[in-house]
This record gives structure tokens, sequence and C-alpha cells, in this order.
């Protein structure tokens, strides 16, 4: 039970118990958007669950630390944003993995790009981007979003 | 129906479950061919599901009074199109808040697009969600160092507010893509 789910369940219920409070009506109506909205996601997110096991079955910490460490230059980049791309870690793992493989010698720009696409890019939750808000709008922000950390990389190692 | 227009429900939903039973199927087979996997991947599977099903049922509640409750001017004024500088520093701001995963942050902005936000700060909005909202800036902070961390933040920043306009170019005015229901 992490902070993290504690807030969104605090703030939901508090929410709910002043909309309950207000209206009972348009709180019924809010409620049954969201079973609705439940019901119509629920294969997406089984899917989702899906592709994470088996991603995070086949590819480990360690498999990671070891190639984007040993990679260096333009390869190592594009490998870093490939993975950061299809890997879907908590940022609790994730950050301290990025720690590790600087202190191996990976380039900022290779941690940098990592970082940002294992959290704006994702190629796992892509389905349920797409479901909520259309096909357009998932692709051309994912596609931005590798752009971005590219240059975030590049400037990050140009500057630091 | 006119391309890029949301499919209606029934079908969405069947193809849905259709698509999940194919990767049930592809899942099932790589399990069988390589036994080492399926420790860990049971595990993630099962952590990440313990996490989805704690958090998704209060994010879709919030979601629901959002669209209920928050009045489409309001949004559309402090978010909108017109809302230039501030809306943007507001969608930024709005988004190194919360805690939690990006997919969580999806039916959130969808209710802030129905409402008139304007495309330019939804991508400010998630791209802030995603890679510096405060909580995690902090396990940054730990475990990278004053100078990445502070570094990558100020970059980030630059860089997301640069490809947002970027964004709303390419995705033009138009609203029949975005799906009218989930």
């Amino acid at each position: 039970m992490n902070l993290t789910i504690i807030s969104i369940n605090a703030i939901a219920f508090v929410c709910l118990a002043i909309s309950l409070a207000k209206n009972r009506t348009k709180t019924m109506k809010a409620l049954r958007a969201a079973m609705r909205s439940g019901m119509n996601l629920a294969p997406t997110l089984l899917g989702i669950l899906v592709l994470i096991g088996l991603i995070m079955g086949f590819v480990s910490p360690e498999t990671i630390g070891r190639v984007l460490g040993e990679g260096s230059g333009a390869v190592g980049v594009l490998t870093a944003a490939l993975l950061g791309s299809i890997l879907h870690i908590p940022s609790l793992v994730s950050f301290p993995l990025g720690g590790s493989l600087l202190q191996s010698g990976a380039s900022v720009t290779t941690v940098a790009v990592f970082i940002t696409t294992l959290t704006m890019v994702g190629f796992v939750t892509l389905p349920m981007e797409i479901r909520v808000l259309g096909a357009r709008f998932a692709l051309v922000r994912n596609g931005l979003s590798l752009l971005a950390a590219l240059l975030i990389g590049l400037l990050m190692g140009a500057v630091l | 129906m006119a391309p890029g227009a949301a499919q209606p429900p029934q079908r969405n939903s069947a193809r849905g479950w259709i698509i999940l039973a194919g990767l049930l199927a592809v899942a099932t087979v790589l399990l069988i061919l390589f036994p080492e996997q399926r420790e860990p991947s049971f595990t993630a599977f099962w952590e990440f599901s313990l996490e989805m099903i704690w958090v998704m049922p209060a994010v879709l509640v919030i979601m629901g009074l959002f669209a209920v409750w928050v009045p489409k001017e309001a949004v559309s004024r402090h978010l909108g199109r017109d809302s230039g500088l501030r809306g943007l520093v507001l969608a930024l701001i709005f988004g190194t808040l919360p805690t939690g995963p990006l997919y969580v942050a999806f039916p959130l902005t969808k209710g802030l697009l129905d409402k008139g936000a304007s495309k330019a700060n939804i991508f400010v909005f998630i791209a802030a969600w995603a890679c510096i909202k405060i909580p995690q800036e902090l396990i940054e902070l730990q475990f990278l160092g004053w100078r990445f961390t502070l570094g990558r933040f100020i970059i980030t920043v630059v860089v997301i507010v640069a490809m947002a306009f970027v964004f709303a170019w390419i995705l033009g005015d138009r609203r029949t893509d975005v799906p009218k229901d989930m």
C-alpha cells in the first residue's frame, strides 16, 4: 500500500463524499459513467497487464544494465530510446537503475533518454491511450515524446 | 464513418476481447517454450494487476465526478486555446502535482480535452506527469544527484513546451479523432 494508492483513493473518496452531499443525482450519473468506462477499458487493461508480465519476465534489470552500460555513442542512445519506449518499469525502480548506469559508465545522454522514454513513451500502455484518446493523438504524442527524449538527451550531454 | 472517427462501442468491445485472447495465446505459447521466464512474468503480472486494481477504480470515479461537476467554461478559459502562457504554466503545474503511473493520466486528460483544454496544454500536462512530477523528482534527486535532476528538469520543461506547439500544430483542431466515450 504505497503513497500513490493511498492518495488517489483518498482524493476519490473525499470528492465522492462531497459530491454525494451536494447532489445525489449527479453523483450517481458520475458513478454510472465510471462503471461504463471501466467495462469498456477492461479488456485493454488486462491486455496491458499481460504485456507487462511478458516484458518484465523476459527482460530483467540486470539485462538492461548490461545492454545500456556497455553501449556507447549513437547505438547506445538509440538502444536506450528503444528499451525505454517498450519497457514499463515503475519509477522507483528506474531511477536507481539510471543511477547505477551512470556509475558504470553510461553517458548522461543515454540515461536521460532512457528515463524520458521510459516515462513518456508507452508502448505497453499504447492500447489504452488509443482507446481513451484516439489513435492519432496517441501516436503523435508518443512520436513527439520520443523526439523530445532524444533532444533532451542530447542537450543534457552537451550541458552536463 | 468518417476516417479517424471513433468506432461504435460494441465493435470496440468485441475487438478488445479478441485482441486480449490473442495476447493470452501468445503469452501461453511463450511461457510454455521458456519455463525460466514463468515466475518473473507471473510476479510482474500479479504486482501490476494489484497496482491497477487499487488505482483504476478511484481514477475512474474521479474522472466521472470531474465530467459531471467541472464546468466546461472553467476548463476552456484556463486551459483552452486562448489561455496562452498562463494556460501552459497551469498545465505544467497540474502535471507535476499528482503521483501515479502515466496511464492514470489518460482518463483525466480525456476529461480535460472534452471540456476544451487545448492540445498544447494537454501535451504539457501529460509530459509533466510522465517525467517531472514532483514526488518522482525527489527520488530522482536521491539516486541521480542535484546536477542531473535539475538539469533534466529544466531542459525537459523547455523541450516539452516546444514540442507541445508542434503537437498542437500537427493535430490541428479536429475533434473527430478523440473518441466520444471510453
